[in-house]
Parts: structure tokens; C-alpha cells; sequence
């Protein structure tokens, strides 16, 4: 951020005034530093609940729906189905109790804009909630929760409490006969728990597995009950759509993609953090303008947005706006918002088989495309990253990344695949170069790497002898030294050390 | 509640605490306590905060309060001091030490400290 900084005007003191907050708009986080998030009084003074009382007592639950509608919000937790739609099946299904449940899951690693809302903002859901439950015919609601998120429990448990104590949630809101019950559930972290309807068989009290849809949660959701499901962030811009209406959404973003997104900047980036910015931004104004470019001079190579289901924007593509039709063109996704940037250091392999150990833990085990699938494919680049792929692997594991994608029961397994396909697609010259030339182009895979010394530079200081963990280096005072490559560990520890620079790696 | 009326009673009267109606003089110091802010060190900042000004007997012109995620990750804790009629200030990496300065100069003294803004950080 430094750089940014500095380049403003001299002397400004806010946030407000540095690049990295002038790109952004801020719809669901525009609670989140300004008030306390454990006074219902500061929520309610920024128009809060104003929404719940206007849709009560001036709007019939289908206008609130066709507001939503009229808005262009899609969900935010992933898929980015309209949510407006969304509401209209549960509400057009006659039960005599329906749900309405908040996916705060949020297992993406890397991601935590679920939690900043819960946290900075809690009120902001129950409202949503409770809007989404007037417009459906639910009236009760369950906020899914992982446990591992102590503090947002803490606030919604308390929130959730001031809400009742001041007639906001129970029963008879507003004197309209509009009554509406909230719970909350802890998840114990499972990355599958956050598909929905492995989520709402937790909620169930069963163990976190999907189940094939059809039937849609709309139908059949949470105790067999028609069920509404959104994501936090998704729940957090309804507020401020009923309230503004749906104009005051729809005039930002794309064509397709309205309103705001929030995104978690992190990697090789200066400013890693929080970012909302309208739908349509472009890829280089959140890297160079908000995120204040890649650091220590490095050159900017990929941005990996959708978390383990998703799949890399290359350099040459960072004037793509980013809205959720364009990053699927492009073999991404939206995701819930993690956006992870990387520079020439990072080996493309080496960030897919990252992404795939982590599918691999997380793979329930239900079904077999998913459980062995993503254990072969994570072999095949085991083998690809220790320099001994061949030719024939890459295509087995191109065929097999396509049926895993085909057959698998959930989105986990559906999606697993992508960061290899997408990275095969965009950087198919260093998979080659890892299997071919036995060579890794970003020197991060240990085994392809070769630490050399240059018997040019060297003075023989014996210095890197002396440091080396192994004895790998061999060679007499003032003569050039060298090192045996079936010994060295590629600690790295000799390069630091030599002051003549002449130990390099490739 | 019963009525929209009640929720407008709540927001007339607690409005002024948040946003800080111009001519007050009133000051609303906020540090950011979502888990980031926790994690980096922002209780003991909100500690010494409340205390200072409840020393100080200064509470109907300063409200301390913990808000939320501000968004930047690697420079909490961070304090914002909000006045009436002025630019807000951001102060960044923040200890109950620096907090207590801010305290004394600024909040007191009404002196900003530049260096420890977010638009010094790093320089
Ligand atoms: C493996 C897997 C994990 C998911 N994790 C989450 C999650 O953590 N949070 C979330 O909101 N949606 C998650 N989803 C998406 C949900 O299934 C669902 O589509 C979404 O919550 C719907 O809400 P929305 O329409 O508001 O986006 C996940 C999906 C899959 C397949
Ligand atoms: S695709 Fe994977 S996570 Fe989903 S049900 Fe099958 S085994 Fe479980
Ligand atoms: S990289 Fe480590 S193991 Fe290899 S030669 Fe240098 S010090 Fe020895």
C-alpha cells in the first residue's frame, strides 16, 4: 500500500483518501467499520430494519420479490443464480412451514467476507432473512455457521437477542401479524458442508453429505420443507435493495452482473484485504489501482479467483471486467470472492495440485468420480511436479479431470478439476516444460531444481561449504567449489550465504 | 415493536452518536475488532481508549466504540477518529502505547499525528 499512498496528495489522513479504498463501493460492507456491530441502536440508525418495515407495511411479498428481481442480484456464494428467482419457486410451493437458511459456511480457503459481514455487521442478515422470509412464506430461518468463526457467533447470538428483546424478530413485527424465528447452527468446518443441500442435512443433524438434487431445496429443502438458501453476502445487499429499491442496484455493474462484489485480495499482492467493487471492474484496476500491483518489482502472472472450484485469469486477460459471465468464458468462476493473486514466481503446476490436495481432503467420500478421482489426478501431478511425467499423463489427466467433472454427485467434484484444467489451458508451456524438458520455468518444484555454482564468479570462500545442512558441497579454498547434485536437499541455505552471488538456482 | 414510529424514536436519538452532526464538536474514535483486528492486538487499543477518556471524564463529547472489518488487512489495528466537520483520520498498526499518544495529542489537543496515519504507513 505504501506506493499507493504516497502518490496521493500530499497529507490527506483517511482511507477514504488511498487508491486502494477510492475504487471501491461499499453496498454490503457499508456497516462494517462504521458502526458498533453490537448496538442494535447504531444499526437501526443507519436505516436499519427500515427496510423490514417498509416491505411490511407498504410492499405485498410479491413486490418484494419483484424488486428483487428487478435488481439483477445473483447469488454471491458461488453459483450466482438470480436470487429474485430463486425466491419466487419457494414462495409459489404451498406448505404449511417453509425455511430460510444463510450459507455461512464459508470454506474457500483464503476467503472471509462471510465472516466480516457477521461480524461488523450481523443485523444486516437477520433482516434479510427476515424480508427473504416474508417473500417466501417462511417464517423461520437458520444461519449456518462454521465454527470456527467464534467472533461472528458471538455477535449474531447477541444480535439475534437484541433483535427480540426489541419486537424485531418473534412474533407480530411491526403490529403486522408477520412472525419470524431465527437460529443458529455451527458447522465443524467441512468444506462440503457449504453445497446446500449437504448444509441443510447437517442442520438435520446428519452427517454433512449431499444429496442429488432434484429435488430442489425450493421443493424439498430443509426437513423435506420448501427452503430458501443465500449466502451471507448475497442476504447483506437485500436490505439496501428494498429500502432504495431496485434502480439504486441495477445501475452498477454489467450488463448481467448488477450491484457490487466483495472480494478477499490476498497473495503477491501490496495491499491484501476486504474489497468491494462494483460488478465490472476491471481485473488490473483491483490488482494495480486497488491492490497497489505486485510486489518487489515482480511481474503479475495470474489471478486465481473461485477457491478451489475455480480457475485463473492469465496477465494477458487482466483487462477483463470482471462480472460472473466473463470469468466462466474465460474457464474461471466468480466463487464466493477469494481472489488470490500471483506473480513469475509461482508455478501454475505447483498452485493445481495446491488446489487439488485440498479437493482431496475435503472430498466427502460419497462418491467414487470425486473420492478416487481427485486422489488419481493429484498423483498424476505428484508425478508431473517430482519430474516424472510423461507426455501420456498429461492427456490421461486431461480425460480424467473430464470425468471427474461429468460424473461426480456435487459441486465439489464437479468443480474440483477446474484449477487444472484452467491452468493446463493457460500454461500448457510449463506443464510441457515439467514434463519434457524436466525443468520447472518458476524454479518452484524441489525436484526439477538444480542449485549450480558458477565457477566464474566463485572465489573459493568455502562459505557455502560450511553452511550446507548435508555436505553437498565439495572443494578447496580459493578454488571454485561445487555441488553434488544426489546430495543436495535445495535447502537453498548455500545462495544466501555466497556474498559473490554466484550460486544460482534453476 | 409495534410501529415505524418507535424505530424512527431509535434512530432520531442515537443518529448523532454515529455521524457526527456538524457545529457538536463531538468526536466518535472506532477500532476495528473483527477477527483480523482481534488478532493483530485491538483490544488492549480499545482498552486504553475507553479508559483515557473515561479518566479524562470526557464521554459526552467522545465516544469510543469497536466497529467491524475495515478492510485493510495488514495494517491493523486500526483506530479511526471521526469529527465533526472534518476529513476522517486513520491511524494504522496501532498499540495501546501509540493509542494512548493519539489520545493526548489528537483527541485531546486536537494535534493529528500524521505519522502513524494510514497515508504515512510506510513511507
Ligand atoms: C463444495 C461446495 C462448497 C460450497 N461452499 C459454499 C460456502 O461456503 N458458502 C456459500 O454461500 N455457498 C457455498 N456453496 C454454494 C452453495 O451450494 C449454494 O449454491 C449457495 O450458498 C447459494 O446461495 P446464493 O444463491 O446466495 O449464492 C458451495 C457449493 C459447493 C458445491
Ligand atoms: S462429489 Fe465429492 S464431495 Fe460431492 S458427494 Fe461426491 S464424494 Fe462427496
Ligand atoms: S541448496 Fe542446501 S543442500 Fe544444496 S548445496 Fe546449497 S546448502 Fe547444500
Amino acid at each position: 500500500m505504501a506506493e499507493a499512498i504516497n502518490n496521493e496528495a500530499a497529507r490527506h489522513t483517511s482511507l477514504e483518501a488511498t487508491s486502494f479504498y477510492k475504487a471501491q463501493c461499499r453496498v454490503a460492507l457499508r456497516n462494517c467499520g462504521v458502526i458498533d456491530p453490537e448496538s442494535i441502536d447504531e444499526y437501526i440508525a443507519m436505516d436499519g430494519y427500515a427496510a423490514l418495515g417498509k416491505a411490511l407495511t407498504e410492499m405485498t411479498p410479491e413486490q418484494v420479490i419483484q424488486e428483487v428481481i428487478d435488481s439483477g442480484l445473483r447469488g454471491r456464494g458461488g453459483g450466482g443464480f438470480p436470487t429474485g428467482k430463486k425466491w419466487s419457486f419457494t414462495a409459489a410451493n404451498k406448505a404449511d412451514q417453509k425455511y430460510v437458511v444463510c450459507n455461512a459456511d464459508e470454506g474457500d480457503p483464503g476467503a472471509f467476507m462471510d465472516r466480516s459481514v457477521l461480524e461488523g455487521d450481523p443485523h444486516c442478515i437477520i433482516e434479510a432473512m427476515e424480508l427473504c422470509g416474508y417473500a417466501t412464506g417462511a417464517t423461520e430461518g437458520y444461519v449456518y455457521v462454521r465454527a470456527e468463526y467464534p467472533i461472528a457467533v458471538k455477535r449474531l447470538t447477541k444480535a439475534i437477542e437484541d433483535a427480540k428483546a426489541y419486537g424485531l424478530l418473534g412474533k407480530d413485527i411491526f403490529g403486522t401479524g408477520f412472525n419470524f424465528d431465527l437460529h443458529i447452527r455451527l458447522g465443524a468446518g467441512a468444506f462440503v458442508c457449504g453445497e446446500e443441500t449437504a448444509l441443510m442435512t447437517s442442520i438435520e443433524g446428519n452427517r454433512g453429505e449431499p444429496r442429488p438434487r432434484p429435488p430442489y431445496p425450493a421443493v424439498k429443502g430443509l426437513f423435506a420443507k420448501p427452503t430458501t438458501e443465500n449466502n451471507v453476502e448475497t442476504f447483506a445487499n437485500v436490505p439496501q435493495i428494498i429500502l432504495r429499491g431496485a434502480s439504486f442496484f441495477n445501475s452498477m455493474g454489467t450488463e448481467r452482473s448488477k450491484g457490487t462484489k466483495v472480494f478477499a485480495l490476498g497473495g503477491k499482492i501490496n495491499n491484501t484485504g476486504l474489497v468491494e467493487v462494483p460488478m465490472g471492474t476491471t481485473l488490473r484496476q483491483i490488482v494495480e489501482d486497488v491492490g497497489g500491483g505486485v510486489p518487489n518489482g515482480k511481474k503479475f502472472k495470474a489471478a486465481q479467483t473461485g477457491g478451489p472450484s475455480g480457475g485463473c485469469i492469465p496477465a494477458s486477460m487482466i483487462d477483463i471486467e470482471i462480472d460472473y459471465d466473463n470469468l466462466v468464458s474465460q474457464g474461471a468462476m466468480m466463487g464466493s470472492g477469494g481472489l488470490i493473486v500471483m506473480d513469475e514466481d509461482t508455478c501454475m503446476v505447483d498452485i493445481a495440485k495446491f488446489f487439488l490436495n485440498f479437493t482431496v481432503d475435503e472430498s466427502c467420500g460419497k462418491c467414487t468420480p470425486c473420492r478416487v478421482g481427485t486422489r488419481r489426478l493429484y498423483e498424476i501431478l505428484e508425478k508431473i511436479t517430482s519430474g516424472n511425467g510423461t507426455l501420456e499423463d498429461l492427456d490421461r489427466m486431461e480425460e480424467l479431470c473430464k470425468y471427474i467433472k461429468d460424473n461426480s454427485l456435487c459441486g465439489l467434484g464437479q468443480t474440483a478439476p477446474n484449477p487444472v484444467l484452467s491452468t493446463y489451458t493457460r500454461f500448457k508451456d510449463e506443464y510441457i516444460a515439467h514434463v519434457v524438458e524436466k525443468r520447472c520455468p518458476a524454479g518452484v518444484c524441489k525436484a526439477l531444481m538444480r542449485i549450480t555454482i558458477d565457477p566464474d564468479k566463485c572465489r573459493g570462500c568455502t562459505a557455502c561449504a560450511r553452511v550446507c545442512p548435508v555436505g553437498a558441497i565439495s572443494g578447496t579454498v580459493k578454488q571454485p567449489h561445487e555441488i553434488d547434485q544426489t546430495k543436495c536437499i535445495k535447502c537453498g541455505a548455500c545462495m544466501e550465504k555466497c556474498r559473490f552471488g554466484a550460486i544460482s538456482k534453476k | 415493536m409495534k410501529s415505524l414510529a418507535e424505530l424512527a424514536e431509535i434512530k432520531a436519538r442515537t443518529i448523532d452518536s454515529v455521524i457526527m452532526p456538524s457545529g457538536s464538536g463531538r468526536m466518535r474514535v472506532v477500532v476495528g475488532m473483527a477477527t483480523c483486528g482481534i488478532a493483530a492486538g485491538a483490544s488492549p487499543v480499545l482498552d486504553e481508549l475507553v479508559k483515557d477518556v473515561k479518566e479524562a471524564g470526557i464521554s459526552d463529547r467522545v465516544m469510543v466504540s469497536q466497529t467491524g472489518c475495515i478492510g485493510v488487512c495488514q495494517y491493523e489495528p486500526v483506530v479511526e477518529v471521526h469529527e465533526a466537520d472534518k476529513e476522517k483520520v486513520t491511524y494504522v498498526k496501532m498499540t495501546a502505547e501509540k493509542a494512548r499518544e493519539v489520545f493526548e495529542k489528537h483527541i485531546q489537543g486536537g494535534e493529528v499525528i500524521y505519522d502513524y496515519t494510514i497515508n504515512a504507513a510506510n513511507a
